[in-house]
């Protein structure tokens, strides 16, 4: 019974298993290339804060996100991956930008890695990526860093 | 009769307003143990209502999944499980945080789900206390209260205990 509810399991998982491909894995960006939210929160208290993407689902990105962050996702599918590249079109390349998702833990995150190797392949030369250990909720909205609805 | 007007409308006028994709422009009001189980009525992925009201006296888990989500998808045979061991008792409900039915509908569609799925949006995170991060879960007494929430991946086990505390066996 439980063997046959794992192999379902890890059946379903693979059947899954390419729109996550398609993204790589979140641990796979360097980790100089990674932003803490306490450092985040911190920039966003300055004035010129760098532009915000956020490259994970439309319905978490409904329920909060950072204020003044763009959507432009879910960057695990190809259409999402379409939507970044139009959202930073006339985006100075050369200037810092902050992408981020948050949707489920770091290592499970189908968005983060595509959204990143996107815009580094792009050329854009200071792309830094919120890292979100848990959720968008835990690490962020918890800890009262501003979020806004809708 | 009577009860095909009351279809009509509910049709009419309570789902179009339960379903509109929906914006909340405001914070939600936090969800915490012991608060009543904020009331829903919302068509499932077959097209008939669910209610949460309707399986009052039992002892409910309002699962929220997506199909993106790989611990939400690992989960799913174990809560079908447990939905059969306990029927009768228990009522599993899950809510899809896809951004579009056509995802849910196609992992509905490897499962042979024995409890209801239905969409979720930002309106009904709200009504949840704010859904922002999957896995979520809540779990409701048979007084209609909440007396778990389980947030994020859960240890083998866990969700089978809490099930378990929650109707006192």
């Amino acid at each position: 019974m439980h063997r046959r509810a794992f192999t379902g399991s890890l059946l379903s998982l693979l059947a899954t298993a390419p729109a996550f491909a398609q993204s790589g894995s979140a641990p796979t960006i360097p980790e100089e290339a990674l932003i803490q939210p306490v450092v985040l929160a911190d920039i966003l208290k300055k004035a010129n804060p760098p532009p915000l993407l956020q490259v994970g689902f439309s319905v978490m990105y409904s329920e909060a996100h950072i204020p003044g962050s763009i959507y432009a996702g879910p960057t695990g599918t190809e259409a999402g991956i379409e939507k970044l590249k139009a959202a930073v079109r006339n985006f100075d390349k050369s200037a810092p930008l902050v992408i981020y998702c948050g949707c489920c833990p770091w290592v499970r995150c189908p968005n983060i890695a595509g959204a990143w190797r996107t815009l580094t392949g792009l050329g854009f030369t200071q792309v830094r990526v919120l890292y979100i250990a848990d959720n968008f909720g835990a690490d962020w909205a918890d800890k009262g860093y501003p979020t806004a609805h809708g | 009769m009577a009860e095909r007007f009351a279809i009509l409308l509910l049709f009419l006028f309570v789902l179009p307003a339960s379903v509109s994709p929906a914006r909340a422009a405001s914070a939600p009001a936090p969800m915490m143990v012991g608060s009543p189980a904020p009331a829903f009525i919302r068509p499932g992925l077959d097209g008939k209502p669910v209610t949460l009201k309707s399986f009052s006296g039992k002892v409910v888990l309002v699962d929220f999944w997506a199909s993106w989500c790989p611990p939400c998808i690992i989960a799913i045979p174990e809560l079908i499980g447990l939905q059969k061991q306990h029927a009768g008792r228990l009522q599993i409900i899950g809510v899809s945080m896809d951004d579009d039915a056509a995802a849910a509908k196609e992992v509905a569609g490897r499962f042979a789900f024995n409890y209801p799925l239905l969409m979720g949006d930002a309106k009904f995170g709200h009504l949840y206390g704010g859904i922002l991060g999957l896995p979520s879960a809540f779990l409701i007494g048979r007084d209609g209260r909440i007396v778990k929430i389980l947030r994020g991946e859960q240890k083998p086990g866990e969700l089978d205990r809490a099930i378990r505390s929650a109707l006192g066996s």
